[in-house]
């Protein structure tokens, strides 16, 4: 069986594209085979998080288009042999991408025995966004603390819930996940951001992780290593959470409070 | 909590963004999925009223509600407290 998960916001530049990559690094790295395919068409950037950005022949339009097979345009990740990432077209070319080559593009990977598809979704809810959700047994809906976002991802869920495939189809609809990100304990403990349970609260869901404001992330991104795979670091301890949680695991979630500081850090809250 | 934020006594924020939030995140999910026609009927009405009483766009609230089958369009309206004799 095959899952597809799309990852959406709504908003843009919350995190979607960094929590496809990991996502799907903690899940191949449990040994599923997984393909992750970026919907950002004329915007390609997973490539780039996934550090795989050169070896890019064929691309997701190439495959809809028949100029290619899929297993060609499939690349196969250096570090995670069960991993495989689908490139974004750069086309301008908004029609691009249609309801019938994203099924024939999805139907294939589910012939070739993928336990998950990650479809990372632009942001806004064009097209693109509607496209990546459209085939999803579940979504993650990545959610900064912050009122646009979660708004947004408010106007996502209505989507989920309206727009998809299976809410069409009346097939169970699409479960629904929060994972809220760039999550900072010190602000939260100021009152200066919402907290969990308030986000939780005005959306409604349960949360399968809450990732940290961290360096880190912006390091891995630099190095082309999703954050996941950073060995020390909060973030990639909090992904591997989500993804346990995602395979039905029951954790409690962490790093909601401030580590502890220095003096003088404490001092000047830096 | 840093030395700096025992001299802060703004009003906590996170509670602000919460409590908006909440009201218009509950006002987009009422008018989610009904007719496309509620915008501009809210903006009219919002003109007739407009036309007797001096309300604000905000006291101005259309909900769509849904039970059993049935469809309620609920408006409320807050009106302006009269000024005293
Ligand atoms: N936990 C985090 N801590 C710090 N920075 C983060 C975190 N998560 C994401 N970022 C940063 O936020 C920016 C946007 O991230 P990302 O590209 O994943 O968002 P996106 O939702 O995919 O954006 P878009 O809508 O443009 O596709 C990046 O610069 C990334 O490094
Ligand atoms: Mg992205």
């Amino acid at each position: 069986m095959t899952e597809i998960i799309v990852v959406t916001s709504g908003k843009g530049g919350v995190g979607k594209t960094t929590t496809s990559a990991s996502m799907a690094c903690g899940l191949a790295r449990r040994g599923k085979r997984v393909a992750v395919i970026d919907f950002d068409i004329g915007l390609r950037n997973l490539d780039l998080i996934m550090g795989c950005e050169r070896r890019v022949v064929y691309d997701f339009v190439n495959v809809i288009n028949g100029d290619c097979a899929l297993k060609q345009a499939l690349i196969k990740d250096k570090r995670l042999e069960t991993l495989h990432v689908l490139a974004a077209s750069q086309t301008r070319d908004k029609d691009a991408l249609t309801e019938d080559g994203v099924r024939r593009v999805l139907d294939g990977l589910i012939a070739d025995a993928f336990d998950y598809i990650i479809c990372d979704s632009p942001a806004g809810i064009e097209k693109g966004a509607h496209l990546a959700m459209y085939f999803a047994d579940r979504a993650v809906v990545v959610v900064n603390p912050e009122v646009s976002s979660v708004r947004d991802s408010d106007r996502i869920l209505g989507l989920l819930a309206s727009k998809t495939h299976r809410s069409v189809n009346g097939n169970g609809g699409v479960k629904e996940h929060l994972l809220l990100t760039r999550y900072n304990p010190r602000r939260v403990a100021n009152g200066e951001m919402m907290s969990v349970e308030d986000v939780k609260e005005i959306l409604g869901l349960d949360v399968i992780g809450v990732v940290p404001e961290s360096p880190d992330v912006l390091s891995a991104s630099n190095a082309g290593v999703p954050v996941i795979l950073s060995e020390t670091s909060d973030a990639a301890a909090a992904y591997e959470d989500a993804v346990a949680r995602l395979l039905g695991e029951e954790l409690p979630l962490r790093f909601l409070e401030e580590p502890k500081r220095g003096f003088f850090a404490r001092m000047f809250g830096g | 909590m840093g030395l700096l934020s025992l001299f802060r006594s703004k009003p906590n924020s996170a509670s602000i963004a919460k409590e908006r939030l909440r009201i218009i995140v509950a006002q987009e999910r009422g008018s989610r999925g009904g007719p496309d026609y509620l915008p501009l009927l809210r903006r009219e009405l919002l003109q007739v009223i407009h036309k007797y009483v001096n309300v604000d766009p905000e006291a101005v609230q259309i909900n769509l509600e849904r039970e059993a089958g049935n469809e309620v369009l609920e408006l409320s309206v807050a009106l302006p407290q009269k000024p005293p004799d």
